[in-house]
């Protein structure tokens, strides 16, 4: 299937949905920056791959399949549950790409400019999400 | 204080805009792959880097390979579990399982750290 934009889920989504979000991801990012605070550079580090938004987008999905389906009068109880289950998979697969920034960010960070290493960081985070995915298509 | 407010303000930022882009993007097993984004250290590095330098950002670099590992292992954990499960058991309901296995990413990136730094010895 091929990769594009459905501008009609974010409707789907409701205010509490992105305030949830909000105060999760803010909350993990102040954590992990006690955690280097108190524990020094090796352990905090961990806690830059930390699963933030997973647990939140996990769920959302599957309230959101069991919505869709119990509008159109059925029991989307398993349909969501699947679906979240591919979400699950799905970030299983995405985290090739966050080491490949968490690679670029230890190996480029001391020589050159912090935002050509964000930028290289981000570029193959993006390039190894997306092989990722189409190796993953083929198969 | 101040630090930590920031902190939690640019995360929430970040954190908050890579997941309203997984939102967007279809089909969802490739939205799934937005939910592991490097929001949280694109949300710390500017702050971390001006507090302690490069060398402490590389070290956590070296660390995040690590913890990202972990994250592999505790979304198949997770992916796997919600799959097999019925949908009606309390395993089927994403929240509960996603937030039940965190142990699996707590236990695997220290049990590589912990591996990785005797190695070294």
């Amino acid at each position: 299937m091929k990769i594009h934009l459905d501008t009609s889920a974010p409707r789907e989504a409701q205010a509490h949905d992105y305030a949830y979000r909000f105060v999760f991801g803010g909350l993990v990012t102040a954590l992990a920056g006690v955690i280097a605070k108190i524990s020094g550079p090796v352990v905090g580090g961990l806690f830059l791959a930390f699963p933030a938004i997973f647990p939140a987008a996990c769920s959302l999905t599957q309230s959101h399949q069991k919505r869709r389906k119990a509008e159109a009068g059925c029991d989307g109880t398993a349909r969501g549950k699947n679906a979240a289950a591919i979400n699950a998979f799905g970030a299983a697969l995405g985290t090739l790409g966050l080491m490949a920034f968490a690679l670029a960010l230890w190996k480029l960070i001391t020589i050159t400019a912090p935002a050509i290493t964000l930028l290289v960081g981000a570029a193959a985070w993006l390039a190894v999400t997306l092989g990722a995915y189409k190796v993953h298509e083929c198969l | 204080m101040t630090e930590i407010a920031l902190r939690f303000l640019i995360g929430g930022l970040v954190v908050s805009a890579f997941a309203l882009a997984s939102d967007f993007v279809r089909p969802k097993s490739f939205a799934g792959l937005l939910g592991a984004s490097p929001s949280i250290a694109l949300a710390s590095v500017g702050l971390t880097l001006k507090q302690h330098g490069a060398t402490y950002v590389a070290i956590e670099g070296r660390s995040m390979i690590l913890g990202a590992v972990a994250f592999l292992a505790y979304a198949w954990v997770v992916g796997q579990v919600l799959a097999r499960s019925r949908a009606r058991a309390a395993t089927g309901n994403a929240l509960f399982t996603a937030v039940v296995a965190l142990p699996v990413w707590l236990g695997v990136s220290f049990g590589l750290l912990l591996l990785f730094s005797r190695m070294r010895l």
